[in-house]
């Protein structure tokens, strides 16, 4: 099985089986987000507190969903890539930095713009986006740490490391700055409300949810094979497949 | 619904709207760059082969 | 193993106190950096007693971080990071010791002038002791904490905002917590939860961050 997984896993085998799974996830990522969207916008109910606002949901909560799955995809694939030295992982671990990056940095944009018409402010020191802006410097730092070093192998290995002690630190981060929050909330700032979840709103919110996780998916295929490309550029199998583009 | 009032979304336009613009932009981004990384992955790899190739013959020369 | 860690902290602190003008950097800038708080907002004793803790916890951040790079960086230049790597003695027990000079050299400095910064800030007899407490039970997780990215930038040059960058975030509970406590002090609140979670932060720090550290060398410093 060992030997099974060895031969799986190789960035040559990894880049010929990516290529129609690609396809597939970039082609559901658009239908499943386009009916989502449809359903979010103009199906789903306008919200008795909030009014036409709230639609902004179906974009901030399953950005900030992804942001953190996404660092756990990275952590967990760093993981792998330390103690078992399987490249593929590594390469997967850095391809997904950018894109949990991004999902990051919609959370906050698209929370900091909910955050107006509902508090009056378009920054708040809230629990969740406080929490959302130190996992964007936490993405930011692993992203500047892997090109900070020349050695491939080190920088994987480092920015991994890197990436394991921010999930351990992640939940310590979250309690500190529930726990800060509560303290310091005043009188202008009122609780993150969602608003109350009429059937209507979750489904296209979770259809939302996995039309991010394939868009996901299929980009980091693309980078991932990008990776395995650049980092067997002096090997045959790729020297082999770039003479036939 | 007709499409005036949409558009106005109860008052709250720029705010939502300016979210899915800056989401959609942010996922065309990622998109675009990933695609345009692996031509430049490919030209690169394909200079260095060229070169390579000059070499082996300046050397057999 | 107990011996290897006492001669080298041994070693450690000898080899800083050679270069003893160098020691009182950190602390000069800590003072200095509080200073420049009621220089630039405002004197009265209200609004610093609002700003001392966090004005004094951040400035304690800052003062570690800047001091963090000596930990590795000379050792690795001349070799002797290589020497500690080789040696019998497991690594873990060897980053322990170091980070202890480190401690002792920069982190309780800032503990024992706590007191004259909190004179400067104006805050009251009862918080000051807490700030003693929560420096005290804090600066060390700062240095522990801190090994871990100095071991992950060691070889990177001029990996100083490399480094502010990797570790801040990691900081930032034992920041909320400690600032807190003083904050809740100078109220005459009780402050048990929040050094219990200083303490117990210490003690996860503890145990995971020299084991962390010494893999991160591992991986960035061998040649």
């Amino acid at each position: 099985m060992w030997h099974w997984i060895q031969r799986f896993s190789s960035p040559k085998h990894f880049y010929v089986m990516s290529a129609p799974l690609i396809t597939w996830f970039s082609v559901s990522a658009l239908l499943i987000g386009a009916y989502g969207l449809y359903l979010g916008l103009f199906v789903a109910p306008t919200d008795y507190q909030q009014g036409e606002s709230y639609r902004i949901i179906f974009i901030h909560v399953p950005a900030a969903w992804m942001s953190m799955f996404v660092y756990m995809v990275m952590a967990v694939s760093s993981g792998i890539g330390i103690i078992w030295q399987i490249r593929l992982a590594d390469m997967v671990a850095a391809a997904s930095a950018p894109i949990g990056a991004s999902f990051a940095f919609i959370a906050l944009v698209t929370g900091s713009l909910w955050g107006k018409p509902m508090w009056g402010a378009y920054w708040v020191w809230d629990a969740r986006l406080t929490s959302e802006l130190i996992l964007l410097f936490l993405y930011l730092g692993y992203m500047a740490l892997q090109s900070a070093i020349e050695d491939q192998r080190s920088a994987d290995k480092a920015s991994g490391l890197l990436a394991i002690v921010g999930v351990v630190n992640i939940p310590i981060i979250h309690y500190s700055v529930e726990w800060w929050n509560t303290l310091h909330q005043g009188a202008t700032v009122a609780k993150f409300d969602k608003p109350s979840m009429h059937i209507d709103m979750l489904i296209p919110l979770l259809l939302m949810a996995v039309a991010f996780k394939l868009f996901y998916a299929a980009v980091v295929l693309v980078r991932a094979r990008n990776e395995a490309l650049y980092r067997d550029r002096n090997r045959r199998w790729v020297r082999e497949l770039v003479e036939r583009l | 619904m007709n499409w005036s009032e949409f558009f106005n979304m109860g008052g709250y336009a720029f705010f939502v709207w300016t979210s899915y613009a800056i989401t959609f932009a942010v996922i065309v981004a990622n998109i675009i760059f990933p695609i345009v990384q692996r031509k430049n992955v490919i030209a690169r790899i394909k200079r260095s082969i060229k070169r390579e190739q000059i070499e082996l013959n300046k050397d057999s020369a | 193993m107990l011996k290897a860690y006492y001669h080298l902290l041994i070693r450690d602190l000898r080899l800083a106190l050679r270069s003893r003008h160098e020691l009182a950097n950190p602390l000069i800038f800590f003072v200095l950096v509080v200073t420049l708080f009621p220089l630039a907002v405002t004197p009265t004793p209200q609004a610093l007693q609002t700003m001392a803790p966090g004005v004094i916890w951040v400035s304690a951040l800052l003062a570690v971080l800047l001091s963090l790079d000596r930990l590795f960086k000379l050792d690795y230049e001349d070799g002797s990071l290589d020497q500690l790597m080789l040696s019998p003695n497991p690594l873990m027990i060897l980053v322990l010791a170091k980070v202890t000079a480190h401690w002792l050299l920069t982190g309780l400095p800032l503990v024992i002038i706590a007191p004259l910064l909190g004179l400067f800030m104006s805050l009251p007899a009862d918080a000051v002791t807490v700030l003693i407490y929560s420096l005290l039970l804090g600066t060390p997780v700062l240095s522990l904490v801190g090994a871990i990215g100095v071991s992950l930038t060691v070889a990177v040059n001029r990996g100083g905002v490399l480094l502010s960058l990797i570790i801040l975030p990691l900081y930032i509970p034992i920041l909320i917590f400690g600032a807190n406590a003083v904050d809740v002090a100078a109220d005459g609140l009780p402050v048990t939860g929040q050094l219990l979670f200083l303490g117990a932060v210490l003690a996860l720090a503890l145990s995971l961050a020299p084991l962390a550290t010494s893999v991160a060398l591992r991986i960035t410093a061998s040649r």
